[in-house]
Order: structure tokens, then C-alpha cells, then sequence
């Protein structure tokens, strides 16, 4: 049982990369990657979300929008799916509203060195493809919590990794053209080419 | 006041400001969809549609929303929208949907619709709002089209799903270009497209 969690975990962060193999957040991947504090500072925010917001979806699908789920309520036959997406990013908002004010008045700290980044995560694509790929592969509750997790923390080593590299690259002289975005993309894709290297293995 | 240049509003995100390589929006589901030329159309399609509208209808609704709530309201406008767009192609297009998988549903959060209701729709008048997002929508979709392009030609020397060049796999002479099968070939067909579109317009060139 625990090594089925184990090797989603580690499928979640290596081999399905959500920045790297599906290329999602990729928006904010690219604009927030210059200096690796922020990048930290965007990592540690989108794993907390993610954790939160993937357990909450998996739990109002499962319970609420899930064909013949309803029959507590006496619905059998009500299908809710196509309503799914709505409900997922109004969850998305919610939540990110709702941690932005419990880390306001408990932990400021925290709440500061995240500053902007946390209202941003909304529009992060990377949360609601976690969501969505949750609903298609069928997760169960406890699934969701680990892939949540696990898909979180992949992404914010990604954004990590790629503004170690951007910080180095400042010393070196790109074609006119290719600085800025070109060169970043280039990057993506070289960091992309090496995750590929997990992709064949099976746990 | 100045006569509106609809034409501009129109065409300048094609090259001048395109949502992709200036305004960097919307790469995500640029670089998961193009590697059939039919998928990188139909996803074009549906971010043109949903941008145009939801600018139409954000700008309509622009006088009447207090600004703490908008993005919340600017939200749900974008998600039925999304809805509607998923159910269509869905109905009409079932295999491509199957292939789009999860991409269709992101592009609620494709920075492009988010980003030209936010920084355009909320100041300007409906149907300017409504030109600026097929603009928008067309530029996003010239980068869709040309990746998309490259990497079925090259990768599987088809042309929408017609054979161009024969792979040696089926007798043919062309080997196909497995990198362009592959993820990672998107970022470098755009890198190269914005080195191109630079070069063109050197006064997009970035600061170092």
C-alpha cells in the first residue's frame, strides 16, 4: 500500500514533470524564473496549493459531480461532470483567497516573502491541470492527497532549477534576438529534453 | 476624438504584439497541442472564440462591476464560455477532444483570455474589446499553426493527416525527425520564431 503511494509520488515529481512533461504554469514557468529567491518564493506557494486544492476537487467530485454520485440525495441518474471545470476554479480562487488570509494572520512571515505570488496562483495552469488529470486518471481520496503533493513539488523544483540556470546565463552573451524569452524557451526545452530521460521507467 | 482603427486593433497582435512571444501568454497549451496540425487548429479555434467573447462580454458588463469582485466575475464569464466551447467540440469532434485531453478545459487559465480582459476589455468599449480578442486569439493561433506545422511535416511528413513524405517505415524515403515528436521540439520552434519576429522588429528586442 505504501509503496503504491511511494511510486505515485515519484511518478508525480520525476517521470509526469507537470512544468517539464505536460508543460502547464508555463506562463508563469517563463516570467517568474529570473532570480531564484522569487522562484522559491512561487515554488513553496504552488505546493501549498496544490496540496490543498487537489484533495478538496477530488473530494466534491467524487461526492458531488460524479454520475449516480448524488445518490445520497436520492438523484440517481443526475450527471453533474459537464458543471466540473467551474466548480474547480471557483475551489482554485476560494482557496487561495482563503490561505492568503490565514497566512496573513498567523504566519506574516510567510505571507510576505510570498507577497504577490499567491493571488497569481489562481491563473497558474499547473493547479487546475493537477485537478483535471485527477479527475481523468479516477483518484481516490488518498491518491489525490499524494499527487497533489507530489505534483506541486515537481513543478517547483522545475521553476527552481530553471532560474538557477537563467542567473548563470546573465554572464553570457546571446544574439540579439534570442535574449530574454528566446533564450529562455531554448532552456525549457534542453531541461525538458533531459527530464525526458525518466520518462520510460515503470514503478 | 480619433476615428477607432479597427484594423489595427485587429492586426497588430498577429506580428506587432503577439500574446505569445511579446506578451508571454498562453504558452502552456502552445507547446502540449502542436504535435498534429488538426489539434493546434481546433485549439486555435476555441482560444479565438473564447477570447473574442469573453472581451465582448466583460467589456459590456465593465461599468457595472466594482473592481474587488472582477476577477471572480471575470472568472465565471470565462468558464462558461469554456464549457461551451468543451461541449461543442466534444459533440463535433470527438477524437480530437480524446487527444486534447485536459487542454481544452485549461484554457480558462490561459493567461491570454485572463490577460486581454484584464488589460483590455475593462477599459474599452465592446466592440473594440470584441476586435482585440479575435486579434489576439489570431496571433495566438499564426504560432499554433506554424509549430504545429513543422512538427507534423517534419516529424511525420504528414499535412493534416495526408501523407506528404513517405516514411521509410511504410517503404517511403523520409525518415521521420523523432525530436519533433517529442515535447521539447515546441520550445525550440518558438524560440526560433521569436528570434525571426526580432529581427523584424528590433524594437522588441529585451533589454540585457
Amino acid at each position: 500500500m505504501i509503496e503504491h503511494y511511494l511510486s505515485l509520488f515519484v511518478k508525480s515529481i520525476f517521470i509526469e514533470n507537470m512544468a517539464l512533461a505536460f508543460f502547464l504554469g508555463m506562463c508563469t514557468f517563463m516570467a517568474v524564473s529570473k532570480k531564484v529567491d522569487t522562484a522559491i518564493g512561487l515554488g513553496i506557494a504552488v505546493v501549498f496549493v496544490q496540496a490543498i486544492t487537489v484533495p478538496v476537487n477530488n473530494l466534491i467530485y467524487q461526492n458531488v459531480l460524479k454520475e449516480g454520485s448524488l445518490a445520497w440525495a436520492g438523484l440517481e441518474s443526475v450527471d453533474l461532470t459537464f458543471l466540473g471545470l467551474i466548480t474547480y476554479i471557483g475551489v482554485i480562487a476560494a482557496i487561495v483567497q482563503i490561505l492568503e488570509m490565514i497566512l496573513d494572520k498567523y504566519v506574516p512571515s510567510l505571507y510576505n516573502s510570498l507577497g504577490i505570488f499567491l493571488p497569481l496562483i489562481t491563473v497558474n495552469c499547473a493547479i487546475l491541470g493537477g485537478s483535471l488529470f485527477m479527475v481523468e486518471r479516477n483518484y481516490n481520496f488518498g491518491e489525490s492527497v499524494v499527487y497533489g503533493f507530489g505534483s506541486g513539488f515537481g513543478w517547483a523544483l522545475a521553476i527552481v532549477a530553471l532560474a538557477g540556470i537563467r542567473e548563470k546565463m546573465k554572464y553570457s552573451n546571446v544574439p540579439e534576438g534570442l535574449r530574454g524569452l528566446g533564450i529562455t524557451f531554448i532552456t525549457a526545452g534542453l531541461m525538458a529534453i533531459a527530464f525526458m530521460l525518466f520518462s520510460g521507467i515503470q514503478l | 476624438m480619433a476615428k477607432v482603427k479597427y484594423k489595427e486593433i485587429l492586426f497588430d497582435p498577429i506580428f506587432k504584439s503577439n500574446p505569445i512571444t511579446l506578451q508571454v501568454l498562453g504558452i502552456c497549451s502552445a507547446l502540449a497541442v502542436t504535435t498534429k496540425l488538426e489539434t493546434a487548429l481546433v485549439m486555435s479555434l476555441a482560444v479565438t472564440v473564447v477570447v473574442a467573447f469573453s472581451n465582448l462580454f466583460v467589456s459590456l458588463i465593465r461599468n457595472y462591476v466594482p473592481s474587488s469582485i472582477r476577477i471572480l466575475v471575470e472568472m465565471t464569464i470565462i468558464a462558461s464560455l469554456v464549457i461551451i466551447a468543451d461541449q461543442f467540440i466534444k459533440a463535433f469532434a470527438y477524437d480530437v477532444s480524446k487527444q486534447l485531453s485536459v487542454y481544452v478545459g485549461l484554457i480558462i487559465t490561459n493567461c491570454i483570455v485572463m490577460g486581454r480582459a484584464e488589460a483590455y476589455a475593462l477599459k474599452n468599449p465592446p466592440l473594440q474589446s470584441f476586435m482585440d480578442g479575435v486579434g489576439n486569439g489570431l496571433g495566438y493561433a499564426v504560432i499554433l499553426l506554424v509549430v504545429g506545422f513543422m512538427r507534423e511535416l517534419f516529424g511525420s511528413g504528414k499535412f493534416f493527416g495526408i501523407s506528404i513524405f513517405p516514411l521509410t517505415t511504410d517503404g517511403g524515403w523520409y525518415q521521420g525527425n523523432g525530436l519533433m515528436l517529442l515535447a521539447p521540439s515546441a520550445f525550440f520552434l518558438i524560440a526560433m520564431f521569436i528570434w525571426v519576429l526580432r529581427t523584424f522588429y528590433p524594437e522588441q528586442v529585451e533589454e540585457k
